[in-house]
C-alpha cells in the first residue's frame, strides 16, 4: 500500500534512454529481424521511389494551388461558383488522388513482399477459467444478498420503475395533442379562394376554357403553412355536360354533389391527397385525370374524384363552392371530411 | 540484415519510454504492430464505409459553421439572385448562402452528400460480401447485428440529413413520412403531432432533426463503429479459402508498416474518389427545387437511393383500407411501410441463427465459403436482392416510364408481378448455377484445367491438353465444407426410434431446410477417370513459382503418355 | 334664227380633261378611303389579312383537313378546331407537332414542316372561324423585368408536377409525357399555357395573368440557360441519376482500386513464416 512505488529516480537529460526496465519474459524478447528490409529489385524500386516522389510533389503543388484559388477565386453569381468550385475540387481532387497513388506504389513496390502467419487460438476461455469465473460471480451475487433477500431485489425494481418511465413522461410536451385538428381546415361560408402566387380572387368567366385548371387557396392565409398544408385546393373548369358528380356519402354525411360546383363546370377538389398527403397536382385535362406524382395515385375529376388506380383509398374530398354577392367563386363550407392522408380516428 | 534495422530517433523513443511509464503499452502494441490482415479486394468494402463517415464527421462539422438550422421565414436577397425576393426558411437560406456566398462551401456540401450516398453503397456492399462468404456465421453473429444496426442508423442519419435544407423535395420527402405517421393505428395522430410539434409542416422539425443529425445518431454511430471494428480485431478477420490458410491461422501481411499504409492509400482514394464525385457531379442542387412549400410538388420525386425501397413500395401497394370497430386502417400505407423493410431487417438478423439451427453447424468458421459453395444460401441471398431490388426500382417507376418510355402504370404492374416472381425464380436460378458451378470445380479436380492446346487423335478425336491443378488451386477448390445432414424427417434410427429433433412442424421444416442446405455436388477426390487430359503425371505439382512452366511441360511430356491413360 | 351664241360661252375641252377628271375623282376616292379605313399600319391588313386567310385555307386543306375535317369541325381522328384560336395552331405547327405523323398518345415535338409564313396564315384562318386566344406579340413574351422569384413559385405549383422542377419533362399515365422545356421559345411556352395543348391544363388570363406568365417564363429561360455550379447536372431529375451514379462510378471505381491495392505482387512472397508470434494471445 506504499504510496511509492521505487526510489526517486536519478535526473536525467532529456535525450537520454530510459534506464532499463524491469527484466523480460524471455519469451517476449524481440526477435533477431528476419526480413530483408532492401526490396528485390533495386533499380525497380528506385523507379518507384521516383514515381512515389514525383506524385507526392505533385500532390504539393495541387495542394498550393488548392489555397491559390480559395484566395483568388471569388463566389457569388452562378458561374462564379462554377469557377471556384471546379478549381477547388479539381486541385483537391489531384492532391488525394496523388497521395493515394503514391502511396499505393510506395506499399507495392518499394517494400519487400512480406507474408506471415498469425495464429489464431481458441476464442472460448479454458473450462478452467469459466468454471473460475462461474465461481466467483456466485460467490460476489451471495455476498450481495441480492438472491437471498427478494424484498431488497423487488422494491429496487419497483424503485426504478418510474426513473426508466420518466423519459418518456419529459416527451410529452413535444407537440400539442391533435384533439379534432385533423377534421377542419381554415375553409369556411364565404372564405373567398385566391390563386396562389397572384392572391386574386376569381370569378367564373376568369376560368375561360374547359380544361382549365388553377391552384387557390383561402384568402388570407397565404403566409400560413399549416393552414395551406390541409386547405390547399384545385380549381378544375369543365365543359357543360362534362361533369357527373354523384352524390356521395361517408357515414351518412355527403361528400361529394353537383351542387357544390358552380354551374356544373367549375369544381374544387382538396389538393391534399388522400395517401400519405404529397400535394396531388398533376391534371390530364384530355383523360380528366389527376394524378399524383409521388405514388401514381390516379383521381377521376369528372366524377367526384373517385381512385381509379394507385395506393390511395379514398376519393379527394370536395370543397363546396359557390358565388358571393359580387360574383366571386367562395366556399360554401368547409370540407364535410377530413382532408388528407388517413387516420385512426377519421371513423 | 541489422544494418537495415532502422535507428529510432531519441526524441521518438522518449516519447515511447514516457507512454510506457504510464500505460505499459508495449507488449499491446507490438500484439498490433504484427497482426496480420488478410488481403483481398472484398475485404475492403467496409473501410470505404468507415472513411467515408470519417469524412462525414470532418466536412459535416465545418457544414455545421455555417448551417442554420430554424424554420423562420425570412426573405432571400443573396446571391442566387433567381429567388430573390421570396420566402423561405432560415434553413434554406444558409444553405443557399453555404453553396453561393462561402468560399468552398459547394465543394464541401457536395464532397459531404456524396460521402453519405457512398456510405450507404459501401455498407450494402459490405454486408452482401459478408452474407455471401458466410462471414457472419460464429464467431461473428454479434458483429452481424452490429452491422444491421449501423445500416438502420446511416439510412436514418441520411434521411434527416438531407431533409435539413428544407428544400421543395425533402420536404415532400417529411410530408409523406408525416402522412404515413398519421396513419398508424391508435397512436398514429399523436405521433405525427408530437414529431412536428403539431399541424403539419410546424416550425420545429428542422432543429430537431438537425440535433438528432448532428449528435444523437453520429455518437451512436461511432460507438457502434468502434464495438464493430474492436471485435473483428479481437476476433481476427475472416481469409479466403486458400493454399496454407486454415481455420487456426491467419496468413497476409503484418499492420506495420503494410497495412499502415495500404490504409493510408485506401483512405486517399476514397476521399479522391468523393472530390472527383464533388467536382464534376452536381448532387442535390437544392437551388433549383426551391425553399418548401406545402402545395408543389414535381414529378421524378424520389428520396436519396438508400430510402428508395420504402418509396417503392408505397407506389407498389393497391389501395386497400378498412373500416375496423369504427376507426380507420390504412393498409396502403401501413404494410409498405413495415413489411418489406421488415422482412428484409429481421430476416437478416435471425439469418445465422436460422442457419444454425437448419444445419446443426455450431463450429467456428474463420474461412469464407465460396459463394458457390452453398447454394441455398446464395440462392437466398439473391432473392433477398432480388425482392430489394424490385422494391428500390419501382420507387424511380415515373423515372424509368419516362426514360425507357414505358406507360407509367405498365411499370408498376410489372414490379407487381416481379415482387414476387424475381426471388422465386431467382432462388432456383442461382442455386442452379451455383452446383453448375461446384460441377465444374469437380471436373477441374479430375481433369485439370484446359490450357487451350488442341490435339487430333489417330482415331480422328480431338481432345484439349489439360494441366492438373496448381497446388494453390486446388487448395481453393478442395475448400468446401457441406454441412452435415440432419436425420431427415420421420426417418428412424437404427432402434426404429425417430430423431428427437425431426419431431413435429419444427422438424420437419427443419428437415426441408437442411436438405437444401446441403444439396451439393461432390467435389471429388482427385484420382479422377483420367480421360486422357493429361493429369496426374505427378510433376506439375511443383514449386508453387514455377507452376505455368510445368503446366508447359507437362504439357509437352504427357503428349505422347497421355492418351493411353483410361 | 341665225347662229346665236349662249352666254355661255362654248369653250373647247382641253384633251387631257377627262384624264384629269378621273385622276381626280380616284385621289378624292383614296383620300376619302384612307380617312374612312382603320388605324394606320393596318391601313392595307384587311387586305393582306383577306389573302392570308385564304392563304391559309388553302394550306389548312392541303394538309390538316384529312384529320379535321374541310371545315375544321373536326372528326373521329381529331378535334374541332372551331374556336382554338391563332395562339394554339401557331404553338401546334412551330413545335413540328403539327401536323401529326401517326396517331398516338400524344405528339411528340419534330421537325417543322412549314415556314413562319404558313404557319401564320393557317393561323390566321382558324382564328376566322370564331374565336379563340390570338399569338402573343412580342411585349406579351417580353421578360424584361419578369420577377423569376414570383415565377419560380408560381411553375413549382403549377407546372413542376409534370415538367419537373427544373423543366426537365416528367411521365404521364397511359404512355404520355410531359415535355421537356429545354427547347420552347418564349411564345410557345405563352402559348402552351394559354391554350393547354393536348394533355395540358389551359392556364387563361384570368388564372395565370399575362404578367404572371411572363414571370414563369424567365424562371424557365433562366433555369435553363443557368450553368450547373456543382458539376454535371445529372439530367437535373434528382436523386434517381445520383444514386446510380454513386454505384456505378463511386463503387465500380473504388472496386478497381481496391483490386489494384490487393492484387498479387509479381515478386510472389516468399512463403517463409515468422516463428510463432508468442505475442498473439496476449491481446
Amino acid at each position: 500500500m506504499s504510496d511509492i512505488e521505487e526510489p526517486a529516480a536519478p535526473r536525467r537529460v532529456i535525450g537520454t534512454p530510459s534506464p532499463t526496465p524491469p527484466a523480460v519474459d524471455a519469451h517476449t524478447e524481440p526477435a533477431e529481424p528476419q526480413f530483408d528490409a532492401a526490396p528485390a529489385d533495386p533499380v525497380h524500386a528506385k523507379n518507384a521511389e521516383r514515381l512515389v516522389a514525383a506524385l507526392f510533389v505533385l500532390a504539393f503543388l495541387a495542394g498550393c494551388g488548392f489555397i491559390a484559388a480559395y484566395i483568388g477565386l471569388e463566389v457569388g453569381p452562378v458561374d462564379a461558383v462554377l469557377r471556384s468550385n471546379l478549381a477547388l475540387g479539381i486541385s483537391l481532387s489531384v492532391v488525394l488522388l496523388a497521395l493515394g497513388t503514391g502511396s499505393m506504389i510506395w506499399v507495392r513496390h518499394l517494400t519487400p513482399n512480406i507474408e506471415i502467419e498469425e495464429e489464431r487460438h481458441d476464442l472460448n476461455s479454458a473450462p478452467a477459467d469459466r468454471a473460475a469465473f462461474q465461481r466467483e460471480f456466485a460467490e460476489g451475487a451471495a455476498i450481495s444478498q441480492v438472491t437471498k433477500r427478494p424484498l431488497v431485489r423487488r422494491t429496487m425494481l419497483l424503485a426504478t420503475a418510474p426513473l426508466a418511465l420518466a423519459p418518456l413522461v419529459l416527451l410529452r410536451d413535444m407537440g400539442p395533442l391533435p384533439g379534432t385538428s385533423l377534421r377542419h381546415t381554415v375553409w369556411r361560408k364565404g372564405l373567398r379562394a385566391v390563386t396562389l402566387g397572384g392572391n386574386r380572387p376569381l370569378r367564373p368567366a376568369d376560368m375561360t376554357a374547359p380544361g382549365s385548371m388553377i391552384t387557390v387557396i383561402p384568402e388570407g392565409y397565404q403566409d400560413d403553412e399549416e393552414a395551406l398544408a390541409k386547405a390547399g385546393v384545385i380549381l378544375i373548369k369543365f365543359a357543360p355536360g362534362e361533369l357527373h358528380i354523384p352524390n356521395n356519402y361517408d357515414s351518412g354525411t355527403l361528400v361529394s354533389t353537383m351542387d357544390w360546383t358552380i354551374n356544373s363546370t367549375i369544381v374544387a377538389y382538396s389538393k391534399i391527397c388522400t395517401h400519405v398527403g404529397c400535394p396531388v397536382a398533376l391534371y390530364e385535362e384530355t383523360t380528366h385525370h389527376i394524378l399524383c406524382p409521388c405514388h401514381q395515385s390516379t383521381f377521376d375529376a369528372a366524377n367526384g374524384a373517385n381512385v381509379i388506380f394507385g395506393p390511395a383509398a379514398r376519393a379527394l374530398p370536395q370543397l363546396p363552392l359557390t358565388l358571393n354577392a359580387d360574383g366571386y367563386i367562395v366556399a360554401a363550407s368547409d370540407f364535410t371530411q377530413p382532408v388528407g392522408p388517413s387516420y385512426w380516428e377519421r371513423g | 540484415m541489422s544494418d537495415d534495422a532502422v535507428k529510432i530517433p531519441a526524441g521518438l523513443s522518449g516519447v515511447g519510454g514516457w507512454l510506457d511509464d504510464r500505460f505499459h503499452g508495449a507488449r499491446g502494441v507490438r500484439v498490433l504492430m504484427r497482426k496480420v490482415f488478410p488481403d483481398h479486394w472484398s475485404f475492403m468494402l467496409g473501410e470505404i464505409a468507415l472513411w467515408s463517415f470519417v469524412i462525414l464527421l470532418l466536412t459535416g462539422t465545418w457544414l455545421a459553421l455555417f448551417f442554420v438550422p430554424s424554420m423562420n421565414p425570412v426573405v432571400y436577397h443573396g446571391s442566387y439572385v433567381k429567388l430573390d425576393g421570396i420566402r423561405m426558411s432560415e434553413a434554406y437560406q444558409s444553405t443557399l448562402n453555404i453553396s453561393f456566398d462561402v468560399r468552398g462551401g459547394l465543394l464541401i456540401r457536395q464532397i459531404h452528400h456524396w460521402a453519405a450516398d457512398l456510405f450507404m453503397v459501401a455498407i450494402m456492399a459490405h454486408m452482401l460480401r459478408i452474407f455471401f462468404t458466410g462471414a457472419y456465421r460464429k464467431p461473428r453473429e454479434v458483429n452481424w447485428l452490429i452491422g444491421i444496426v449501423l445500416f438502420t442508423l446511416g439510412m436514418l442519419e441520411g434521411l434527416f440529413g438531407y431533409s435539413l435544407p428544407d428544400d421543395q423535395l425533402s420536404g415532400a420527402g417529411l410530408r409523406i413520412t408525416e402522412g404515413v405517421a398519421q396513419g398508424v393505428p391508435i397512436v398514429g395522430t399523436y405521433i405525427a403531432y408530437f414529431l412536428f410539434g403539431g399541424p403539419f409542416p410546424g416550425n420545429v422539425i428542422v432543429p430537431r432533426m438537425y440535433i438528432i443529425h448532428v449528435l444523437l445518431i453520429p455518437g451512436l454511430i461511432l460507438a457502434l463503429v468502434t464495438a464493430h471494428l474492436f471485435i473483428m480485431f479481437h476476433q481476427k478477420h475472416t481469409q479466403m479459402p486458400a493454399l496454407g490458410n486454415t481455420e487456426k491461422n491467419v496468413t497476409g501481411q503484418p499492420f506495420w508498416p503494410y497495412f499502415l499504409l495500404k490504409g493510408q492509400a485506401w483512405f486517399f482514394f476514397i476521399f479522391g474518389a468523393l472530390a472527383v464525385l464533388a467536382t464534376f457531379a452536381q448532387i442535390n442542387p437544392v437551388w433549383l427545387y426551391g425553399p418548401y412549400t406545402p402545395l408543389a410538388i414535381s414529378s421524378a420525386s424520389q428520396p436519396d437511393f438508400y430510402m428508395g425501397i420504402l418509396e417503392g413500395s408505397l407506389r407498389m401497394m393497391p389501395a386497400w383500407e378498412i373500416n375496423f370497430l369504427g376507426h380507420t386502417i390504412s393498409f396502403s400505407v401501413a404494410i409498405p411501410a413495415l413489411l418489406p423493410l421488415g422482412i428484409i431487417f429481421t430476416g437478416a438478423a435471425l439469418w445465422p441463427f436460422f442457419e444454425q439451427w437448419a444445419t446443426g453447424d455450431r463450429s467456428v468458421h474463420n474461412i469464407n465459403d465460396r459463394p458457390r459453395n452453398a447454394p441455398a444460401r446464395t440462392g437466398l441471398g439473391v432473392a433477398a436482392v432480388a425482392f430489394y431490388g424490385v422494391l428500390w426500382a419501382e420507387g424511380a417507376n415515373d423515372v424509368i416510364a419516362n426514360a425507357l418510355q414505358i406507360p407509367l402504370y405498365t411499370v408498376t404492374w410489372i414490379s407487381r408481378v416481379a415482387i414476387f416472381a424475381l426471388p422465386i425464380g431467382g432462388y432456383f436460378v442461382t442455386k442452379r448455377i451455383c452446383l453448375g458451378l461446384q460441377r465444374k470445380d469437380a471436373e477441374l479436380l479430375t481433369h485439370g484445367v484446359e490450357i487451350g492446346i488442341i490435339r487430333q487423335l489417330p482415331s480422328g478425336e480431338f481432345v484439349e491438353d489439360a494441366r492438373p491443378l496448381t497446388d494453390e488451386e486446388r487448395a481453393v477448390v478442395e475448400a468446401k465444407k457441406v454441412p452435415a445432414a440432419l436425420p431427415a424427417p420421420g426417418e428412424d434410427d437404427a432402434n426404429g426410434v425417430p430423431a428427437p429433433a425431426a419431431r413435429g412442424m419444427m422438424g420437419w421444416a427443419r428437415g426441408v431446410a437442411n436438405r437444401a442446405f446441403t444439396e451439393t455436388i461432390e467435389v471429388g477426390d482427385g484420382h479422377g477417370n483420367g480421360h486422357g487430359h493429361g493429369n496426374g503425371h505427378g510433376n506439375g505439382h511443383g514449386a508453387v513459382a514455377d507452376a505455368e512452366h510445368a503446366a508447359v511441360g507437362s504439357g509437352e511430356t504427357g503428349e505422347t503418355g497421355s492418351h493411353e491413360e483410361h | 334664227m341665225g347662229n346665236r351664241v349662249s352666254s355661255k360661252i362654248a369653250r373647247r375641252r382641253h384633251p387631257v380633261a377627262g384624264y384629269a377628271a378621273i385622276a381626280g375623282g380616284l385621289v378624292v376616292a383614296g383620300a376619302l378611303y384612307s380617312a374612312l379605313s382603320v388605324g394606320g399600319a393596318s391601313a392595307s391588313a384587311p387586305a393582306q389579312a383577306d389573302t392570308s386567310i385564304a392563304n391559309g385555307r388553302t394550306l389548312f386543306v392541303q394538309s390538316c383537313s384529312s384529320c379535321h375535317g374541310l371545315a375544321a369541325q373536326g372528326t373521329s381522328q381529331a378535334p374541332s378546331l372551331i374556336g382554338a384560336g391563332g395562339a394554339a395552331v401557331d404553338f401546334q405547327m412551330s413545335t413540328g407537332r403539327m401536323p401529326a405523323k401517326e396517331l398516338g398518345a400524344e405528339q411528340p415535338r419534330k421537325p417543322v414542316e412549314f415556314t413562319p409564313q404558313e404557319i401564320h396564315d393557317i393561323a390566321n384562318y382558324i382564328a376566322s372561324l370564331g374565336g379563340g386566344p390570338p399569338i402573343p406579340g412580342p411585349s406579351d413574351v417580353s421578360t424584361e423585368g419578369a420577377d423569376t422569384a414570383l415565377g419560380s413559385e408560381l411553375f413549382s405549383t403549377n407546372c413542376a408536377q409534370c415538367h419537373g422542377f427544373a423543366g426537365a419533362g416528367g411521365a404521364l399515365t397511359y404512355g404520355k409525357n410531359a415535355p421537356p422545356l429545354t427547347a420552347s421559345t418564349p411564345t410557345q411556352i405563352y402559348e402552351a399555357m394559354l391554350t393547354g395543348p393536348e394533355a395540358m391544363p389551359a392556364f387563361g388570363d384570368g388564372v395565370i395573368t399575362p404578367q404572371e406568365k411572363r414571370d414563369i417564363i424567365a424562371y424557365i429561360t433562366a433555369t435553363r440557360n443557368e450553368p450547373n455550379p456543382g458539376g454535371l447536372s445529372l439530367g437535373r431529375t434528382g436523386t434517381v441519376t445520383e444514386g446510380l451514379l454513386a454505384w456505378l462510378g463511386g463503387l465500380g471505381f473504388l472496386v478497381l482500386i481496391a483490386m489494384w491495392l490487393t492484387a498479387r505482387r509479381k515478386d510472389h512472397a516468399r512463403p517463409e513464416s515468422a516463428p510463432e508470434s508468442e505475442l498473439s494471445h496476449h491481446e
